[in-house]
């Protein structure tokens, strides 16, 4: 007999007051009790709404089916047939619209905590130790992955499962891309990432770190070295500044920097850790997305006394997940909604005072749906804060097109590929992930890395005959 | 890991490592810079490429001890490994086939100049090097500026090498006696680069500058390294760090320098001083 109560089994969390003052994770996961009462919830359709919802496909009622049995083992391998990273999607993808979001339970009540219990089975099963690496026949064909983020350690993975000699560069000193810079350890823990990170090395996949590729070396001098594909999964790293007057003042970040000082550089450890970060007493983050909300909990957490959401939009319009919305909430952050910055203010010496809004209405629904804003008269006021986190998205980092010919992009700077192969205006080189999109999702990404695995692999075997 | 191949001890405060990495010396360039960690727990520091042996694999630089990074780098020694060293970064310098440049070079700052002038002599171009520092120790690659320029002149704080001075008083006295120079290319302390496009800009002199912003990535990612060109936004990672000089402005990079300087008092690491100059 299902279970019929229409909340989800509650998720143990740390008390707001206390997390404000730490960078321990936030959630704190079901027990192995908790989450088999969480599976009865599922009523095992069998038309799986749900995954169709899943960007990867996760076999959902399957995985839950073994949960609620409590085979644990068999949930996990259910699971990792599809998605590569369940610890790091059970915490970050937007589940309210996707798996979550088409849970028939969701239409009376909340639905099946997915995320939840897929993120209850990947840390149940890595606490358990270290997961036996299969031994894999290779096949002696090199192909070469840009990027390290989810979409480039996807397609690695995928390929080396296949046998193939694969050899991921990665700009940075560490691997994960935005789930190690971007996502703070408050929400992803950095240990876990590295857990995920070396199950995909333990495959036998070769790491070439601090290598950019358009610097380091091209495209085109890899295929020179006898890689027979590449796939690129260079991410949409470059910050979008607004052009604001005021906007080089010192004590303007854009969140890039900001996450990056503290997630990959450990300033919230400084001086144990050498690089530093500014915070002043009042902090503003404009925007309303996830890495608004990443930016803003920093703040607090870094010892902010008051720190602002500035968005142009109202709350419905917010595009950050739900559960960041709420726990902002939860931890002070004080919302600004429906407010847009014209300008950044700063004292004699050039560090900010405060920043000049306008408040906003909404008008008419624009080509998105989504109702337009447009600026109130006379509404301008002065929000006294001394540090700004500009956060309105991120584009692609322009190096590998300018360094690639051959390769096509879009005017916005995204590489055009073709969808069901992922594959570029340039033979053999593939792309996916937010160098594709744009700032996307980490699901996304992944399953562009798969989709490009996939393909390449076919092409290769047609190469061969 | 990358291997320190060679130090040299160039004054009290600089030193010149030669350290083995292959795909910086396979591809750099003068003008291009690297990021290195000295070890887990550092912070990513930006060096310019001195020199480089593609054979060797090898690529060198010359870094001033400021602060706690170049102090932990500083402590290696040769055999020893820095974990991260990531590059060619930046662009490098387009470098003219003009008639007659100037080099100018404030204390470490004729480190990332030598490069250029050497191949600026190599193309045949006629160079003069103005070298600046706090005294006659402070001077670094004598003998090779001297094998590459056609005149090389001195200016110290205590004249105890070449004019007493600075910079700028040399360059002021070789244009009021009548030198033509088609280009100046400025490399040290921001106020020094900002005095010599001072003197040469209502001259127009074309000048061009080498920035060097607080850094992080180095690749465009994190935005912390802009500074305002001709009334545009750039980032010197990967737009510089070579700017025309008469368009940047320098008070803002000025200002931006010295954001973390609280943090980075000396005091910390118990040097003195601690400013990045000459
Ligand atoms: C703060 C923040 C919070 C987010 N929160 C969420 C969330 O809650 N849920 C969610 O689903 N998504 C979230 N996202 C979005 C998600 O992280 C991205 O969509 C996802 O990481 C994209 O993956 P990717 O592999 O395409 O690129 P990235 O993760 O950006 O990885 C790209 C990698 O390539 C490297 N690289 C770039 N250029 C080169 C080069 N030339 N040579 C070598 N290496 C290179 C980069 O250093 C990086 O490691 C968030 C993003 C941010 C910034
Ligand atoms: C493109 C570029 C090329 C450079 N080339 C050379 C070189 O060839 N030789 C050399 O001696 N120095 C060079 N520098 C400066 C060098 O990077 C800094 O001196 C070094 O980072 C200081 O680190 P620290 O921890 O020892 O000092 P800190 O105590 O951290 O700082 C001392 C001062 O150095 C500057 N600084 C600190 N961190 C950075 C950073 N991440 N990026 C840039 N500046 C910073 C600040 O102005 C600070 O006040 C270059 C900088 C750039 C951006
Ligand atoms: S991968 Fe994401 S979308 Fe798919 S089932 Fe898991 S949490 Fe849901
Ligand atoms: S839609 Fe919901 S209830 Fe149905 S199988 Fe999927 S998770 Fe279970
Ligand atoms: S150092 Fe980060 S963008 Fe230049």
């Amino acid at each position: 007999m299902p279970n019929m109560s229409p909340k989800k089994v509650q998720i143990p969390e740390q008390d707001p007051q206390i997390r404000r003052k730490n960078f321990d994770e936030v959630a704190l996961g079901y027990t192995l009790e908790q989450a088999m009462e969480e599976a009865t919830r599922c009523l095992q359709c069998k038309t799986k709404p749900c995954v169709d919802g899943c960007p990867v496909n996760v076999p959902i009622p399957e995985f839950i089916k073994a949960v609620e049995d409590g085979n644990i083992d068999e949930a996990y391998s259910i699971i990792t047939k599809e998605n590569a990273l369940p610890a790091i999607c059970g915490r970050v993808c937007p589940q309210e619209s996707q798996c979550e979001g088409r849970c028939v339970r969701a239409k009376k009540g909340e639905s099946v905590g997915i995320g939840r219990l897929e993120r209850f089975v990947a840390d149940y099963i890595m606490s358990k130790g270290n997961i036996e690496p299969k031994n894999i026949e290779k096949n002696g064909i090199k192909v070469a992955v840009v990027g390290a983020g989810p979409a480039g350690l996807t397609c690695a993975g995928e390929l080396a499962k296949k046998g193939y000699e694969v050899t991921v560069f990665e700009a940075l000193h560490e691997l994960g891309g935005v789930l190690l810079y971007g996502i703070p350890e408050f929400r992803l823990p950095k240990s876990l990432v590295a857990k995920e990170v070396q199950s995909i090395i333990d495959m036998g996949v070769e790491i070439n770190k601090n290598v950019i590729v358009g610097r380091s070396i091209t495209v085109d001098e890899l295929f020179e070295e006898g890689y027979k594909a590449i796939f690129v999964g260079s991410g949409a790293g470059l910050p979008k500044f607004m052009n604001l007057e005021g906007e080089n003042l010192n004590g303007v970040y854009s969140a890039n920097e900001f996450l990056t000082r503290v997630n990959l550089m450990k300033a919230y450890d400084f001086p144990n850790n050498p690089t530093p970060v500014k915070t002043g007493k009042r902090v503003a983050v404009v925007g309303g997305g996830n890495v608004a909300m990443d930016a803003a909990r920093t703040a607090v957490r870094l010892g902010a006394e008051e720190v602002y959401i500035v968005y142009r939009r109202g709350e419905e319009e917010l595009p950050a997940r739900l559960e960041e919305i709420h726990h902002a909430k939860e931890e002070g952050v004080i919302f600004k909604l429906l407010n847009n910055p014209t300008k950044i203010i700063g004292d004699e010496k050039g560090w900010v005072t405060g920043m000049e809004c306008v408040q906003m209405e909404l008008g008419e629904p624009d080509d998105s749906g989504r109702r337009r804003p447009r600026v109130k008269e006379n509404s301008e006021f002065i929000l006294p804060v001394e540090t700004v986190v500009i956060a309105i998205g991120q584009s692609p980092n322009p190096l590998i097109r300018q360094t690639t010919p051959g390769l096509s992009v879009e005017s916005w700077g995204g590489i055009i590929v073709q969808e069901e192969t992922m594959e570029t205006s340039k033979e053999y080189v593939y792309a996916g992930g937010d160098a594709v999109t744009g700032a996307a999702t980490v699901i996304l990404a992944m399953g562009a890395g798969k989709t490009a695995a996939e393909a390449i692999h076919k092409k290769v075997l047609e190469l061969q005959g | 890991m990358y291997k320190i191949v060679d130090k040299k001890q160039l004054n009290e405060a600089v030193e010149l490592m030669v350290i083995k990495a292959p795909y910086v010396a396979r591809k750099c360039e003068p003008g291009q810079f690297i990021i290195l960690r000295a070890d887990n727990n550092s912070e990513r520091i930006p060096l310019t490429i001195a020199d480089y042996n593609r054979e060797e694999e090898t690529v060198t630089i010359i870094y001033q001890v400021v602060g706690y990074s170049t102090k932990v780098l500083y402590e290696k020694q040769v055999g020893d490994s820095v974990v991260d060293f990531v590059g060619p970064l930046g662009k490098p310098t387009e470098l003219k086939k003009h008639k007659k440049v100037l080099g100018i070079g404030g204390g470490v700052g004729a480190a990332p100049l030598y490069p250029q002038i050497r191949k600026l002599h190599e193309m045949g171009v006629e160079v003069d090097v103005i070298l600046g520092g706090r005294s006659d120790e402070y001077i670094i690659l004598e003998e090779e500026f001297k094998a590459v320029t056609k005149n090389l002149y001195f200016a110290t704080n205590d004249g105890s090498k070449g004019k007493e001075g600075f910079v700028t008083d040399i360059l002021n006295e070789l244009i009021a006696n009548g030198e033509e120079y088609d280009e100046v290319i400025a490399i040290g302390p921001l106020v020094m680069m900002k005095a010599v496009v001072g003197i040469t800009k209502p001259l127009n002199i074309q000048t061009a500058v080498s920035l060097n912003p607080v850094m992080i990535d180095g690749t465009g990612m994190c935005g912390g390294c802009r500074v305002t060109v001709g009334n545009e936004i750039k980032f010197a990672c990967v737009d510089g760090p070579d700017f025309d000089g008469l368009l940047v402005d320098f008070d803002e990079c000025l200002r931006r320098q010295n954001m973390y300087k609280e943090e980075e008092h000396s005091c910390r690491i118990g040097l003195e001083g601690g400013q990045n100059n000459a």
